[in-house]
């Protein structure tokens, strides 16, 4: 089934680089004083949802502001490390907004919706000029000037920095902008409350139900819009590089109610993160991407070396060049260390699985700073005259440009495996942490839900089947200062007589209910088991069977164990303490139950997905040479339509045209 | 390791609190701290008693959502840490471990460990921004060079987590270090000229509304600052506000 009748994308006719200019110049807008008369509810305050709510409070609506941490500055945009992309061309490489959508549509192996990424390429710079004019420190040169550095994946330097803390500083930016609009009183904050569902009223979002997470109280409150952005659901693994709290709730609950989920199954595997400790281990921390800038990645060539290695016999330093194995510039020549994330993380999966791991887990590859210390360390000893023969000199002059670059990373490294990554190589191995799938949306960021939108990494649009680094931050704050505040006015136009929608009516009540039932529910219920058993016990199975490798049969238990996971865990959950107050086990126990189901879905859609893209890899579907192997009868977006329990999903396809980018084998060779 | 848990446990704002102690077995020194308190909160769940409440989020040290005062300081013994991602190696066997909220006026406690932060968010309602629109529609990012130091000085001042620390280090419970990155941040900036002098007299009117303590130079908030955010910045805020009242 095509997308067609009912839920067309939307896009707009004419050339590519017209149709956001034209589609500006064609939409229905709001006068001043009817925005307010109409109220939007945002539901999470990261990138995406900081920047529109505030963007949508300055234009004139009345925002209400959601988020379950205990300040808008807490949500997880504020760990993003390396930095977000703009074509500035600042850096005089060739740049354009062309390339820069180019390499987003290569990159995510043609699984894009063209007309999306384009747009966001398009208002890219306009996000760099906005952050500076709100005071957003970025990293700059001697002349005063803005810095850039490259990331995996492209051939040119576009990527806009403030050192490892880079999310931080954008989402800083944001808050302040939100801090203005508060102060204002055009958005009103509700800090430590999480969506609970979706209300429609005759078709259209109107509202949703929430909870007070600190008395516990259910709250109702009505919009004439819902924009939903709440971020992705990496933690449906259990361990991510995703904050203890984030996920799919909101998107799930909409997708209940009826908007499409697409893509479930593109998550994105990050190759540098820290490898697993033990069981203890409560979540994974990532490594930027910037840092294979500088950093090679390495496992030894000789089998006998990664045994002594493991025993503690030889150390990694005193391994000869020639005895390793750079397995990433011997395979791809022209990319080197910086491929993209999906085919980087896939390398050293080969590698480990052919025995070749570094530490006792045998799930780790070494990121080895040593050449770059003497590279940056001879031109600073030639730079300030110094002898660049003295190798004591070259390697504290080294090690200090290192430290400029990437110190609180090594420190953050040091801190959590108690060793010294100036003096060792790092060890890493990929985890979760990104997901590409979401709910799906038209040009306008609309769900298949009439008043209900989806932003930031919480919608499916722009990175198809992988995303390049420093690109999330961009579409978040796309979505949210350029895109979204645009293209909401089109439909709230026709709103400007509704008036404030009540809540004390059958659909607030239905919607009250049912949230209040379910948490009931898990308080009565006579279980033995925490929450978390469940949780690492379907993030096990997504790791084995629907990870980084995918096959037939694997995702055929997968999907059936998680069915018997979901019914044990209804019998046995254990939530302790009372339905008032704050309880966050009881909280953990409704995310959980919305995991269990998705997780089921994402299963199913790998299933669906006869091919390997991007972050996508079926065993069954590889080249000679274990490259991923794209079907071009898969060319196009899987959207699942809720139909009861995940097996019974309806499928709907969005074939994919490209008519401004030629479809090539996506070779980094 | 084997250690010794001393826990404040607190139902809810209105409640009294005490001290609970509770022993934990078998901790891993790769654990982080708040990944030994999950083990003991799953003890406690099987066990059928409520886990202890703590903030928490990232765990990787950014968020600013943990806090605690473990053995009297906040975020642990260890330097430039925030609680997330202090590691049990810090710690030995049979070590005793106060485990208390961060204690301050103006951060009343939740429950347990929780503490309300929020007098942080209206303080920064009150001037922490730049009042430029977010249409887009500014001059190019690089029209207007900045000088590198204050570039660097600014973002020094902007990694300011918002945990607390500070306030909880300080025996005044004053917020001046937190309050000072921000004004800080803005007047090293050009874009943080216009609004220069309100800025930081609006802040410091809040702060003050909220209940902190006042500023005695002991220099503890920069020593528990798991950020590193410099005193100078409290020097610099108060040539502005005393600028800033001179001018008015």
């Amino acid at each position: 089934m095509k997308i067609g009748a009912n839920f067309p994308a939307k896009t707009p006719e004419g050339p590519i680089e017209d149709k956001w200019t034209s589609y500006k110049n064609k939409i229905d807008l709001v006068n001043p004083a009817n925005k307010r008369l109409i109220d939007i509810i945002v539901v999470g305050t990261g990138l995406a949802g900081g920047s529109a709510a505030a963007s949508l409070a300055e234009l004139g609506y009345n925002v209400k502001a959601f988020c379950f941490q205990d300040s808008p500055r807490r949500a997880h945009s504020i760990a993003a490390q390396g930095g977000i992309n703009a074509s500035k061309n600042y850096m005089g490489d060739g740049d354009s907004d062309y390339r820069l959508f180019y390499d987003t549509v290569k990159g995510g192996d043609y699984r894009a919706r063209e007309e999306n990424v384009y747009r966001l390429a398009e208002v890219s710079g306009n996000i760099i000029d906005q952050c500076v004019a709100q005071g957003v420190p970025f990293a700059r040169d001697y002349g005063g000037l803005l810095d850039n550095r490259s990331f995996g994946g492209v051939l040119v330097s576009r990527t806009f920095y403030a050192k490892g803390q880079t999310g931080q500083q954008l989402l800083l930016g944001a808050y302040s902008a939100m801090n203005r609009q508060i102060a204002r009183g055009k958005i009103k904050m509700y800090n430590r409350h999480e969506m609970m569902d979706l209300v429609i009223v005759e078709g259209k979002a109107r509202g949703i139900i929430a909870k007070n997470l600190i008395t516990g109280e259910l709250e109702r409150h009505s919009a004439h819009a819902v924009v939903i952005a709440s971020g992705g659901y990496g933690n449906v693994f259990y361990l991510s590089t995703n904050a203890m709290g984030s996920n799919v709730s909101a998107a799930w609950k909409i997708h209940r109610k009826g908007a499409w989920f697409a893509n479930p199954c593109f998550t994105q595997i990050h190759p540098t993160c820290i490898p697993v400790s033990g069981d203890h281990q409560s979540k994974l921390t990532l490594m930027s991407e910037s840092l294979r800038n500088d950093g090679r990645i390495w496992v030894p060539a000789k089998e006998e070396d990664v045994k002594a290695i493991r025993s503690g016999t030889l150390k990694p330093t005193a391994i000869a060049e020639a005895d390793r194995d750079y397995f990433l510039e011997r395979r791809y020549p022209a990319f080197g260390n910086l491929v993209p994330r999906d085919v980087a993380s896939r390398a050293a999966k080969e590698r480990c699985d052919a025995g070749f791991g570094v530490n006792a887990t045998g799930e780790a590859v070494y990121l080895d700073f040593a050449a770059a210390v003497i590279r940056y360390g001879k031109e600073k000893a030639l730079v300030t005259h110094q002898d660049a023969n003295n190798e004591a000199l070259v390697l504290e002059l080294g090690r200090e440009i290192i430290a400029t670059k990437y110190g609180n990373l090594f420190q953050m490294y040091e801190k959590i495996v108690d060793e010294n990554p100036y003096e060792t190589p790092m060890m890493i191995y990929p985890a979760v942490h990104y997901t590409m799938g979401g709910v799906w949306v038209d040009y306008d960021l609309m769900t298949t839900v009439p008043g209900c939108y989806a932003i930031g990494e919480a919608n499916f649009s722009e990175h198809g089947a992988n995303r390049l680094g420093a690109s999330a931050l961009m579409q978040g704050l796309a979505d949210g200062y350029f895109v979204l505040p645009y293209t909401i006015g089109n439909y709230l136009a026709k709103d400007i007589r509704t008036g404030a929608i009540p809540v004390d009516t059958p659909e607030f009540a239905a919607a009250e209910k049912g949230v209040q039932e379910q948490l009931e529910r898990f308080i009565n219920n006579k279980g033995s088991k925490p929450v978390d058993y469940f949780h690492k016990k379907l993030g096990k199975i997504m790791w084995d069977k629907v990870g980084m490798s995918r096959n037939s049969k694997d995702l055929k238990e997968a999907i059936e164990e998680i069915q018997a996971i979901r019914d044990e865990f209804y019998k046995e959950v254990k939530v302790p303490g009372d339905l008032d107050g704050f309880n966050e086990e009881l909280a953990k126990a409704g995310r959980v139950a919305d995991f269990l189901e998705l997780g089921e879905l994402f299963a199913k859609d790998a299933l669906n997905r006869e091919e390997s893209c991007g972050g996508h890899f079926r065993e069954e579907h590889q080249t000679p040479e274990g490259e991923a192997k794209r079907d071009k009868a898969f060319q196009y977006v899987a959207a699942w339509e809720h139909n009861g329990a995940p097996k019974d999903a309806n499928l709907h396809k969005e074939m994919l045209d490209y008519k401004y980018i030629e479809v090539k084998e996506r070779s980094y060779k | 390791m084997d250690l010794k848990l001393k826990i404040w446990r607190q139902k809810n704002a209105a409640a009294k609190g005490k001290i609970v102690d509770y022993d934990i077995s078998e901790v891993s020194s790769d654990m982080s701290f708040l990944e030994m308190l999950d083990v003991l909160n799953r003890e406690l769940t099987e066990k059928g008693d409520e886990p202890v409440s703590f903030d928490h989020d990232c765990r990787e040290g950014i968020c600013g959502s943990c806090s605690l005062q473990i053995n009297g300081r906040p975020h642990g013994p260890d330097g430039g840490t925030t609680t997330c991602q202090l590691h049990m190696r810090k710690f030995k066997d049979g070590d005793s471990i106060v485990i208390e909220p961060f204690r301050a006026k103006a951060f009343p406690i939740v429950k347990d460990l929780i503490i309300d932060r929020s007098a942080f968010d209206r303080v920064q309602h009150a001037g922490a921004f730049i009042s430029v629109n977010t249409s887009g529609n500014t001059q190019d990012a690089n029209a207007t060079p900045i000088n590198k130091g204050d570039a660097d000085h600014a973002f020094d001042a902007a990694s300011c987590i918002g945990c607390g620390a500070c306030v909880a280090a300080c025996k005044n419970a004053s917020a001046m270090l937190f309050v000072s990155a921000k004004v800080s941040q803005y007047a090293l900036l050009p874009q943080g000229q216009v609004e220069r002098e309100k800025r930081v007299t609006d802040m410091v009117s809040q702060m003050d509304e909220e209940g902190f303590g006042a500023c005695t130079n002991t220099g503890a908030c920069e020593a528990e600052c798991p950020k590193g955010i410099s005193i100078t910045n409290i020097a610099r805020m108060n040539r502005e506000f005393i600028g800033s009242n001179l001018k008015s």
